[in-house]
């Protein structure tokens, strides 16, 4: 199971950071070459991303960048550098529309191809940062097979709907809708970045609500979030124990030919065994929370 | 009887050195008046109490370091000495650090001409490690410092001792008053040594003055000064839980090593040493502690007030405070009955009676670099200046069940996980285990440890490995242009030369 709870975002410009980030043991890590850096340092960003991609540092962790647009100076000389240097995922932001994604995807593929890498193998993901985004969700979502997942960013979006972040309801809407985008397309859904580092509770008050609401993870700009996130999406050791029983109970109805499923007396259907199971492979995947 | 009685005397006891009784104040003047008796020791000023003392050219002073960056007391005594025109002095305080950089002037002038010292930082250590002194420095540790008084070598002629409140009669602690730095540890060790000892004191309190951390037995002189030191600046790492994700995940590692290590038991033992890492291991411990139901019998070394959190919750029995470290931790020593004050002697010097660094289970250390054989250096610099202090650091490790040193495995771009160290301190050895941000390496000779930490599915390395990683990251450093001058002898704990650091070409 791939989980993909935390994108740590790094900025492409930081050598330090990108020289040692992997330590902190993100899901996926995110080369950012856009809104972190600043204009004097795209090339620098660009070149430094691009030797952090080839120096197997990051390997057992996802590679992600995020480039420029398309239609700045910058964005295609990122992506040329980036596929080329074998990026899992090339992140496009400001996703406006699924055609934002085609474009993205034909030059990916004109890339893959003049370098010699494997067409399809670089994955795509799209932010939505925008009330047109919002609304496109769904055709954005749907509009390639690279897409592995939609994330929401939150910092322009609020601007553009003209409010500011607050305590989510002003995102109350665009998560729910990004999110049943995600599932439709049966890819991934990510939120937004919790801006505050230093506000641990209100953090994992966050990560509650976007857990429970079905989020599969978040984007993080400070490491010291990464084990919190982690924690809180592990299944409890309860949990496991109670997943554990209800297969064990589902494995024996169907040894046994029953097509009803029993545990202490109480039923269990079809999408109880399957939740049960997907626990199960959290916890294989990730260990049980702390 | 006020003279002696010629019946009472035969002229033959002369021939076996006994002279007549003469008065009781014949040979003890003191006992003449009652203020000669209680205030013959307090002194008009420190050029009076020099004067008293005896000092002559040649001779050797010491001082404490209790107040670390805040001290104010070995920069206002030496700059006395110069005044009254002292020269070739031996310099043996505690610890040297970047505040004394003002003695640059009185080593120039000649004033100081030998030194021996825990440590050195900032441009006092900038200056010797470009050959300002004619002789090396040496670098002891807090116990060898004590051995080396024992077996000798180091015969302290005057202590300047700064305390915050002394009585007349020189019974003196640091925890009352108004600039307290807690422990006296370093400056009880001179004060049973020295030929002579002198008070600084910051207040004069009446008789008796308790507790007496120095005695009153102890002490030749006492006199006023304004202000020994500032306590703000003895924290040398935030007493706060650091935001440091690096420091954290490296402070996270190293509380799962100690939990798996084997002593991890009830009743167990540790010395964290101060910094913002040590901190916050003793914070993720106290987690694993409260979890597991298990309470530490003491805490020695360096308090701080992290330490003291763990202790006032019950999970530490009792803290032997031989410096502290912090505010919080000089509070607890003056209302904590179960944190007790004691010498560098008690601590660790190896050849007393018994050090308490013997009993130690876990120890969490620095390292600025830490080579394939686990020698660590935590004096010299990558530009091979030096810029750190000895401590209590190659005592605890030999006395400690376990000895793990904490560590980034690059420091901005400076490797610390290097093939063979710049200084050897303390000797690869006594090291247990070495704690990065990138992983765990266990010494070869624990094969008991490394198998432990690795069924516990830690991140667990051969340091070869770490080593390799840092050079890929970094490159190799280029090395360090050596002249062939020593400038610092390196002193193991037993007296011994670990190492020599010689002058860095300019």
């Amino acid at each position: 199971m791939k989980l993909r709870r935390s994108m740590l975002f790094m900025p492409g410009s930081n050598a330090a950071m990108l020289s040692t980030a992997f330590v902190f043991k993100p899901d996926s890590v995110m080369f950012d070459l856009e809104d972190a850096v600043s204009l004097r340092e795209k090339d620098a960003a660009r070149m430094l991303t691009f030797h952090a991609l080839r120096s197997g540092l990051y390997d057992g962790i996802e590679t992600v960048v995020r480039i420029n647009p398309l239609s700045s100076p910058f964005g295609m000389a990122d992506l040329e550098a980036v596929v080329r240097a074998g990026v899992e995922v090339v992140r496009l932001p400001k996703t406006d529309s699924a055609d934002d994604v085609h474009r993205l995807e034909t030059e990916v593929e004109r890339i893959e191809r003049a370098c010699g890498r494997a067409v399809g193998s670089t994955r795509l993901m799209a932010a939505i940062e925008s009330a047109s985004g919002v609304i496109n969700a769904v055709s954005i979502a749907s509009a390639s097979k690279r897409l592995i997942g939609i994330a929401l960013a939150a910092f322009d979006y609020v601007m553009d709907m003209q409010t500011e972040r607050g305590d989510g309801t002003e995102l109350y809407y665009a998560r729910c809708a990004v999110l049943h985008a995600a599932r439709c397309a049966r890819i991934d859904a990510f939120d937004v970045v919790f801006p505050d580092v230093n506000d641990d509770a209100g953090f994992l008050k966050e990560v509650d609500l976007i857990r429970r609401l079905g989020f599969n993870g978040k984007s993080l700009i400070n490491p010291r979030q990464i084990e919190l996130l982690h924690n809180a999406y592990a299944p409890t050791v309860e949990e496991v124990d109670y997943a554990r029983r209800v297969v064990a109970a589902a494995e024996q109805a169907e040894t046994q030919g029953l097509g009803v499923i029993a545990l202490n007396g109480k039923m269990i259907d079809a999408p109880i065994v399957e939740h049960a199971r997907v626990v199960l492979r959290r916890a294989a995947a990730g260990g049980t929370r702390k | 009887m006020t003279t002696s009685d010629p019946r009472r005397f035969d002229a033959s006891l002369r021939a076996q050195g006994l002279d007549p009784f003469a008065g009781v104040a014949a040979r003890i003047a003191h006992v003449a008046s009652a203020e000669t008796r209680h205030e013959r020791k307090l002194c008009k000023s420190l050029e009076d109490a020099i004067r008293a003392s005896g000092l002559k050219n040649g001779m050797t002073i010491s001082l404490h370091h209790g107040f670390r960056e805040g001290d104010k007391t070995i920069n206002m005594v030496v700059a006395k000495l110069a005044e009254m025109g002292f020269r070739d002095l031996t310099l043996a305080p505690s610890s040297l650090l970047s505040c004394n950089a003002p003695l640059i002037e009185h080593i120039k002038s000649g004033v100081i001409r030998r030194i021996y010292t825990s440590g050195m930082r900032g441009k006092l250590a900038e200056a010797i490690s470009h050959g300002l002194m004619e002789e090396p420095i040496h670098v002891h540790s807090h116990g060898g410092r004590v051995h080396l008084m024992d077996r000798g070598e180091l015969n302290v002629d005057v202590a300047f001792l700064g305390v915050s409140t002394s009585d007349p009669f020189g019974n003196a602690n640091a925890v009352s008053g108004l600039s307290r730095c807690g422990s006296l540890g370093y400056a009880m060790v001179d004060a049973e040594r020295a030929r002579t000892v002198v008070l600084l004191a910051e207040a004069i309190v009446p008789f008796p003055n308790a507790p007496a951390s120095i005695r009153h037995d102890q002490v030749d002189y006492v006199v006023q000064v304004a202000q020994i030191g500032d306590p703000a600046k003895i924290s040398v790492g935030a007493t706060r839980m650091t935001s440091n994700p690096r420091e954290l995940l490296i402070s996270r590692l190293a509380a799962e090593v100690v939990e798996h290590s084997g002593w991890f038991e009830e009743g167990f033992s540790l010395q964290t040493g101060s910094g913002a890492s040590a901190t916050a291991v003793t914070r993720f411990l106290e987690d694993r502690m409260v979890r597991k139901g298990i309470k530490a019998s003491f805490a020695l070394g360096g308090i701080t007030g992290s330490i003291v959190d763990l202790h006032q919750k019950g999970l530490i029995g009792k803290l032997y405070d031989t410096q502290s470290f912090d505010s919080q931790a000089a509070e607890s020593l003056r209302v904590n009955p179960g944190h007790i004050e004691i010498s560098t002697n008690t601590y660790a010097n190896p050849t007393s009676k018994g050090a308490l660094s013997d009993w130690v289970d876990v120890v969490i250390l620095s390292a600025l670099e830490i080579d394939l054989d686990f020698n660590v250096n935590v004096i010299t610099g990558s530009d091979g200046v030096m810029r750190g202090a000895s401590g209590g650091h190659s005592d605890v490790a030999a006395g400690a069940n376990l000895p793990i040193v904490v560590a980034p495995l690059i420091r901005s771009r400076i490797p610390t996980v290097v093939e063979r160290v710049t200084t050897v301190v303390t000797p690869g050895e006594t090291i247990g285990v070495l704690v990065t941000d990138h992983g765990v390496a266990v010494n070869p000779r624990r094969p008991d440890l490394d198998a432990r930490l690795r069924e516990a599915g830690l991140p667990v390395f051969p340091i070869e490995e770490l080593h390799r990683r840092s050079l890929a990251i970094t490159g190799a450093p280029q090395p360090i242009p050596f002249l062939d001058k020593i400038v610092g002898v390196i002193r193991y704990r037993d007296g011994t030369v670990a190492d020599v650091v010689r002058q860095v070409a300019d």
